[in-house]
């Protein structure tokens, strides 16, 4: 487009054209809809109940009852119980997949044995599997275990990602051979290659898996509904179903505290390393 | 010289065999962790379910015995898993599309736009990023029949809102809301990825070509260089529809009378609910055989027409 040729008053009307003010606008009224939950969210965290109940459409409280509404949430919710348990699970699952995944995906990609082909047709397999599957004789088997309400089964059935095989497969694929002959040669072992060649070389990749990982174990309820039944071990998910069913009615104001503190951690999260949260999605292309 | 020569070639041979056995040995090593948690976590999971599915065992109760085929004779009977796979199909008939196509659309906004770009890829994508049980609280509200905004803005033009959630007509329309608004950001985002890997000389060539209009150049070049994409975003919203439960556990508990009870429910309260484990693996089998059936169309149906070379 050759716009420099034009007078002012033209470009400044060639910059919004008519085309290009409908696709703000169609952008913008998109963009009013799904903000419209977080600020109504954050409308009625503040509102007192005599409000809540009188107007719906007014978005800014008359009088500010936050103080009272996060109160009333946090005294009823164990947050720093359920965030800590979140970070843990997630912790805890993000690390058991990252160290099982990378050396046997390092092995299908780079050394020569012949399970290979096997284990390529049971990561696929696997990568049909959810855990809604395989719940039920988990369940029976961790009940007949005594694992129940533990750390270790929120964890256990997570510790093996077939995606995590599957994607780091594809990343460590593409790494040069003559990187590893050259470990190789310096006399280095192939647990000694996979700690210091593999790993610092397969950062983007664990980033990207990283994110999915946590989010969609952060996110998790059915599990943790499944194998937990007390408040200890509760999962930001789950705790806030507790919160819920005690609350049970129509205290929005502090149900709505209570849903912002806990939306809050993976949402700040997002928004602080969005790129990377945005390239993570891309580069797994796979949720929940 | 010429002894050390021959002697030389077996003895290579031997140490790249000895080496080869090493290396298949290191490899066995490394993967096997892996394979240990995929038999127990997966593969015997899996088998367990299938055998479970013909037997009648309860947890609880001390003995079961095979029935054969009669869980799944009693399926197809079972009015409330008739109703919840009718459900699961309409909620996936809804949504799928639906956040197909708002998610494209969206994305195609954003690529040929200049400013703000990333605001409206933040604010497409923040839900993909929140906690759905969290968010579906507030869902609630907006749904909420007296007190929610959505009624209260429709009374201001004088139509009497419906009570989204509670009302058997309306409440697996409400469950779709909530799932498109949670999953177009996360279809935005892979189309994004895909519309900027098109090379920007297509559209030029195009354009030399003779489609002028952006619709022309969209049919000429966008659609089918996107074809891997859309078939992949397909696939996995089709399958993330089809494991809806968070809302529905969250709000509806598959009532009123059934109306919004989808399979993972249906599963969830026949295994974990009424422990009647047998009954809940044939449920768990039905489920497994339709995500098969999926992957399997995306695979050998839809494969072939989204290639080309």
């Amino acid at each position: 487009m050759s716009t420099n040729t034009l007078s002012p008053r033209a470009m400044a009307a060639n910059r919004w054209p008519l085309g290009r003010v409908s696709r703000l606008a169609l952008l913008l009224f998109g963009a009013v809809l799904f903000l419209a939950p977080y600020v109504f969210m954050l409308s009625v965290a503040g509102k007192a109940q005599s409000e809540i109940f009188t107007s719906a459409l007014t978005l800014i409280p008359e009088q500010f009852y936050y103080v009272a509404n996060f109160t009333k949430a946090l005294s009823r919710v164990p947050l720093a119980t359920l965030l800590w348990n979140g970070v843990l699970v997630c912790g805890l699952i993000f690390f058991f997949q990252v160290l099982i995944a990378i050396p046997c995906a390092y092995a299908m990609a780079k050394l020569k044995f012949r399970a290979a082909r096997l284990m390529m047709v049971l990561v696929m397999l696997g990568l049909l599997v959810p855990i809604h599957a395989t719940a039920l004789p988990l369940y029976v088997a961790f009940s007949s275990l005594s694992l129940l309400n533990s750390y270790t089964a929120l964890v256990a059935p997570f510790s093996i990602s077939v995606f995590a095989i599957f994607m780091f497969l594809q990343f460590f694929r593409a790494m040069p051979d003559d990187l590893i002959h050259a470990a190789r040669l310096d006399g280095m072992s192939e647990l000694g290659i996979v700690t210091r060649v593999i790993v610092p070389n397969a950062w983007p990749a664990v980033t990207a898996f990283s994110i999915f990982s946590v989010v969609a174990h952060w996110n998790d309820l059915y599990w943790p509904l499944v194998v937990i039944s007390k408040q200890d071990y509760a999962t930001p998910p789950l705790g806030l179903m507790y919160f819920r069913a005690a609350e049970a009615g129509d205290d929005y104001g502090a149900l709505m505290a209570a849903t912002m503190i806990i939306t809050l951690p993976l949402v700040a999260a997002f928004l602080f390393a969005q790129k990377r949260f945005v390239e993570g999605i891309t580069m797994t292309g796979l949720k929940g | 010289m010429a002894n050390l020569a021959i002697d030389a070639v077996p003895r290579a041979r031997k140490t790249a065999a000895a080496h080869e056995r090493s290396e298949a040995r290191t490899a066995w090593l490394l993967a096997l962790p892996a394979i240990v948690l995929i038999f127990f976590f997966i593969l015997l999971p899996v088998v367990a379910v299938v055998f479970l599915g013909f037997t009648n065992f309860e947890l609880g109760m001390g003995k079961f015995r095979f029935v054969g085929f009669e869980n799944y004779a009693h399926l197809i009977n079972d009015r409330a898993f008739r109703k919840a796979l009718w459900n699961t199909t309409c909620y996936t008939a809804i949504v799928a599309p639906v956040s197909i196509v708002l998610g494209l659309g969206v994305a195609l906004l954003i690529e040929s736009e200049t400013t703000a770009r990333s605001f409206f890829r933040t604010v497409y994508f923040l839900p993909v990023a929140s906690l759905i049980v969290a968010m579906a609280t507030v869902w609630q509200y907006l749904f909420h029949p007296t007190i929610g905004p959505i009624n209260s803005l429709l009374a201001l033009v004088g139509i009497p809102g419906p009570n989204w959630l509670a009302a058997s007509g309306t409440v697996l329309y409400s469950l779709s809301i909530i799932g498109v608004w949670q999953s177009v950001g996360f279809n935005m985002v892979l189309f994004l990825a895909g519309l900027t890997a098109i090379p920007r000389e297509l559209y030029a060539a195009a354009e030399v070509d003779g489609a002028r209009s952006s619709l022309a150049r969209f049919r000429l070049v966008t659609w089918p260089m996107l074809g891997p994409t859309t078939l992949f975003v397909t696939t996995i919203s089709i399958i993330n529809s089809v494991k809806v439960f968070e809302t529905v556990q969250t709000l509806t508990q598959g009532g009123p009378n059934h109306a919004s009870e989808v399979l993972l429910f249906s599963i969830y309260q026949e295994g974990f609910i009424y422990l009647r484990v047998g009954y809940a693996s044939s449920m768990t089998v039905v489920f497994l055989a339709i995500l098969v059936m999926l992957t399997f169309l995306q695979y050998n149906v839809l494969d072939r027409r989204v290639h080309y070379s």
